[in-house]
């Protein structure tokens, strides 16, 4: 499989004093799921900035499809990379489909307007995530879980090969968090490369996914889930004790907490 | 349509005669026909009336325009034109320029670089502190704002009162009375190259209107598309505000209007505003110069039709603001 995006050797730090992270290398194939995780505050959603390009790395660098990001023009990486917010914050009621066709922008020139070819590119984009019928409501009016997956749409409309999501579940009932859960396998089964940050281990068991640990050493793991998730390494970085137990019956490893 | 028939009815309207039939004449004529005309019609309706009918519907549209821009760009739905400074620096230019005795004309143009070079200011305190975040320039205009009007009553504060500082609140009330043609030609290209790239950006405007950070993963190159767009707003402003003084309530009230109506889709809602704003402006100027025998400045009637409407608006939207 081709390699999507390679970290090599990346370091940051907003003051340029203080290193939020350093040393990180991995890669990212074309429709693979990656499991960012780590404990509060060290510096998983800044590293996923890192690789959409929104922060400047300290050290090292990101290469896109073989290319280092840092000399492409934020066009071509939008070309490749859609990126899923934790929250969208939207001003404006604008209806789902005209936010979703936003998604062609790197596809258009800066005075080009989205002509009826983008809107059935939108549309279809939509159907995908079959929420067709959220077409003409403003997207200030729908629930979270469907503003998720509005979010997904557009990204699906950009015609990215490799979607960034930050914390896709953290403001899901758990009912969605599966459904979340569930789309983002649905699209790495279609090709799409994910990488995404979540609060939870047991989701690395459940999307059966590589995992990036940062650990709260600041070190870095990266491979298949079996590979790295351990009970030391868990309980160490969350810092309380968790176990690693396959369950019968639904024949799948599990991520607990055995008590209080 | 509605546009060019409020026109004509507004020319047919004034001090001197109220009869249609007259201006319509006076238009035939000057097109070639043969139709008996009245001659001081003719100069009343091509010198006075028409540059100040123009000049209203000019004005009209660039401030809604420049408030729907501004609106979208700082993501609120509350902000106008004067988000940055432009009319306070424009009133400190103006009053400088009548408390140097200056005439009409520098006065108007002491009013565009005030404005100008307000929104310049503006924009340097985020450069200079190395925060380029909308928030930071938000602040920023506030920091010039407040300055400026402190600049203002200073100027209010010395001027002498019976000439100096009446000229002073009456420009601040914003008027077309004194309007030449001379003026609409000055600031009709800063209109049409102004509008034109904010229109064919109106689709890049809905996205800057999600925030930076979306913008930028969809590949939008932020600092120029937000320059040239506050430029072009600010430039909108400057120009209007120049020759009739600051006028509320347009490029805050239209701009929702607009939305209301064909939605949130700058590629819909900028042309719409820039038609109502024009034909809103066109209304107020008329009830100005012919509801009373004398003149009612602009922000008066602005703020007695703009503020009610606003509320209206956010009656009928009460539901959506949560």
């Amino acid at each position: 499989m081709d390699s999507l995006l390679q970290v090599k050797d990346l370091g940051f730090s907003y003051d340029g004093s203080r290193q939020i992270f350093r040393d990180i290398n991995f890669e990212v194939l074309a429709g693979e799921i990656v499991c960012l995780l780590g404990p509060n505050g060290i510096g998983k959603t800044t590293l996923l900035n890192c690789l959409a390009r929104l922060r400047e790395p300290l050290q090292g660098s990101v290469l896109l499809n073989g290319q280092d990001m840092a000399s492409l023009p934020p066009r071509s990486v939008a070309r490749v990379i859609g990126y899923v917010p934790q929250t969208l914050l939207p001003s404006f009621d604008f209806t789902v489909l005209e936010y979703v066709v936003t998604g062609n922008a790197p596809w258009l020139d800066t005075f080009e307007k989205p002509g009826p070819e983008h809107y059935l590119l939108a549309e279809a984009a939509l159907e995908q995530m079959e929420i067709s019928h959220l077409a003409q409501k403003p997207y200030t009016r729908i629930s979270t879980g469907e503003l998720q997956q509005v979010s997904i749409s557009r990204a699906i409309a950009q015609q990215a090969r490799l979607i960034l999501m930050d914390e896709p579940t953290a403001h899901l009932d758990y009912g969605n968090q599966l459904k979340v859960l569930r789309l983002i396998k649905d699209l790495s089964a279609r090709g799409y490369a994910v990488v995404l940050t979540t609060h939870n281990p047991d989701q690395v068991l459940l999307l059966d996914s590589k995992t990036a640990v940062i650990d709260h050493h600041s070190i870095f793991h990266f491979g298949p889930w079996q590979e790295i998730l351990t009970e030391e390494l868990l309980s160490d970085m969350y810092g309380v004790p968790l176990r690693l137990i396959k369950v019968e019956g639904i024949n799948r490893m599990v991520s607990v907490a055995p008590g209080l | 349509m509605l546009l060019l028939m409020g026109i004509f009815i507004s020319l047919s309207l004034g001090r001197y005669s109220n009869d249609p039939s007259k201006v319509l004449n006076v238009f035939l004529s000057r097109l070639g026909m043969n139709v008996p005309v009245d001659p001081a019609m003719d100069s009343i309706v091509f010198n006075v009336r028409l540059p100040r009918v123009l000049a209203s519907v000019m004005i009209g549209a660039m401030l809604s325009l420049a408030g729907a821009v501004y609106q979208s760009v700082f993501r609120n739905p509350l902000v106008s034109p004067d988000l940055l400074g432009v009319s306070s620096g424009a009133a400190v230019g103006a009053s400088a320029a009548i408390l140097l005795g200056a005439g009409l004309a520098t006065r108007q143009i002491f009013a565009f670089a005030g404005g100008i070079l307000a929104v310049f200011i503006t924009s340097l305190v985020p450069r200079l502190l190395r925060n380029r975040s909308n928030m930071m320039l938000v602040l920023s205009g506030i920091i010039v704002g407040g300055f400026l009007s402190s600049v203002l009553a200073i100027m209010k504060f010395m001027a002498e009162e019976q000439t100096e500082l009446a000229s002073i609140v009456y420009w601040q009330l914003g008027s077309l009375a004194t309007i030449l043609g001379r003026e609409l030609w000055a600031i009709l290209p800063v209109f049409l190259v102004c509008s034109t790239l904010l229109l064919l950006l109106s689709w890049r405007i809905n996205i800057l209107s999600f925030g930076d950070l979306e913008a930028r993963t969809l590949g939008v190159n932020l600092r120029q598309v937000r320059t040239i767009v506050i430029i072009c707003a600010s430039l909108l402003t400057a120009s209007a505000v120049s020759i009739s003084g600051t006028i509320g309530w347009v490029g805050l009230v239209i701009p929702h209007l607009s939305r209301l109506i064909v939605g949130s889709d700058n590629t819909r809602s900028m042309p719409l505003t820039i038609l109502v704003g024009a034909i809103f402006m066109l209304l107020i100027d008329t009830l100005a110069r012919t509801v009373t025998s004398v003149e009612i400045p602009l922000s008066i009637l602005t703020g007695f039709v703009g503020a009610p409407l606003y509320a209206l608006l956010l009656y009928k939207q009460r539901t959506r603001l949560e």
